[in-house]
């Protein structure tokens, strides 16, 4: 039989950790996916375009800024008509909406966002010739911001 | 009560050439309830949050957005847009309950 000494020990705790975390964020219960397929219409979004500002970890979750920016020339011909924003790990998917049009100039925002666990956050534009773009990024939570 | 609340709004150009990106930073004081939170009865604090935001310039929309509870409490909001004329810049947060919260700037297009 073979004997498993300190070391060994340790190193299966660590693994187990680290098993047990990757499983955290994938209980993705709420309504993120439903909004995202009644958003695009359940048209398939390109990776792209689409950059999501989010800090990699969020000490106090009560408080977290988030920009998203748009690739787009933001003229009358071609421009991002709404972005969506969605986190998996919330009581309620939706985050924000933004609308723009041409006279936005930009299709840039930043705000504030609330986020109770460690999640993915995605974003998805929609462009005015019925294109859409998605970019996602997960956020790892110290404190959760919804209270109890 | 509610009329007492005045944002804080800054454009970071208040003279802009035609075409010119004009960045708006604001700021309002609002709790933004969730809804999903109890008092110490056990009672659920009903939800009580700022869900619309929309800005005119010289009366013409160019950017709205749609809060959820997910937005922060005093929420704060930054975005651009493209100078064309002068006019007013009014910015408005529409609660739940129906009022409103509104903030006006201007901006001068020579």
């Amino acid at each position: 039989m073979t004997k498993v000494n300190r070391r060994q020990a340790l190193a299966l705790g660590a693994g187990a950790l680290a098993s047990a975390a990757s499983v955290v964020p994938a209980q993705a219960a709420n309504d993120a996916a439903e909004l995202i397929r009644k958003f695009t219409g359940s048209k398939a979004a390109t990776e792209g375009k689409v950059k999501l500002d989010l800090p990699e970890i969020a000490e106090n979750g009560n408080t977290v800024p988030m920009t998203v920016s748009v690739e787009s020339p933001m003229s009358e011909q071609s421009y991002v008509t709404e972005v969506l924003v969605v986190g998996d790990g919330n009581p309620n998917g939706g985050l924000t909406r933004f609308h723009f049009s041409p006279l936005s100039g930009a299709a840039e925002a930043n705000t504030r966002i609330r986020l109770a666990a460690t999640q993915n956050i995605t974003a998805v534009a929609k462009m005015n010739d019925g294109a859409f773009y998605t970019a996602s990024k997960q956020v790892k939570v110290t404190i959760g911001g919804c209270g109890g | 009560m509610a009329t007492a609340i005045k944002p804080r709004i800054k454009l970071d150009k208040k003279e802009a050439k035609k075409g010119d990106i004009v960045e708006v930073k604001a700021l309002v004081q609002h709790v933004m309830e969730t809804g999903q939170r109890k008092d110490a009865q056990g009672q659920t604090i009903p939800r009580k949050i700022l869900n619309k935001f929309a800005c005119t310039v010289a009366g013409k929309q160019v950017f709205a957005a749609d809060f959820e509870p997910a937005i922060s409490a005093n929420p704060y909001i930054q975005f651009k847009f493209r100078a064309t004329e002068s006019g007013p810049v009014v910015l408005t947060w529409t609660d739940d309950d129906g009022s409103t919260i509104v903030g006006e700037e201007t901006i001068t297009v020579p």
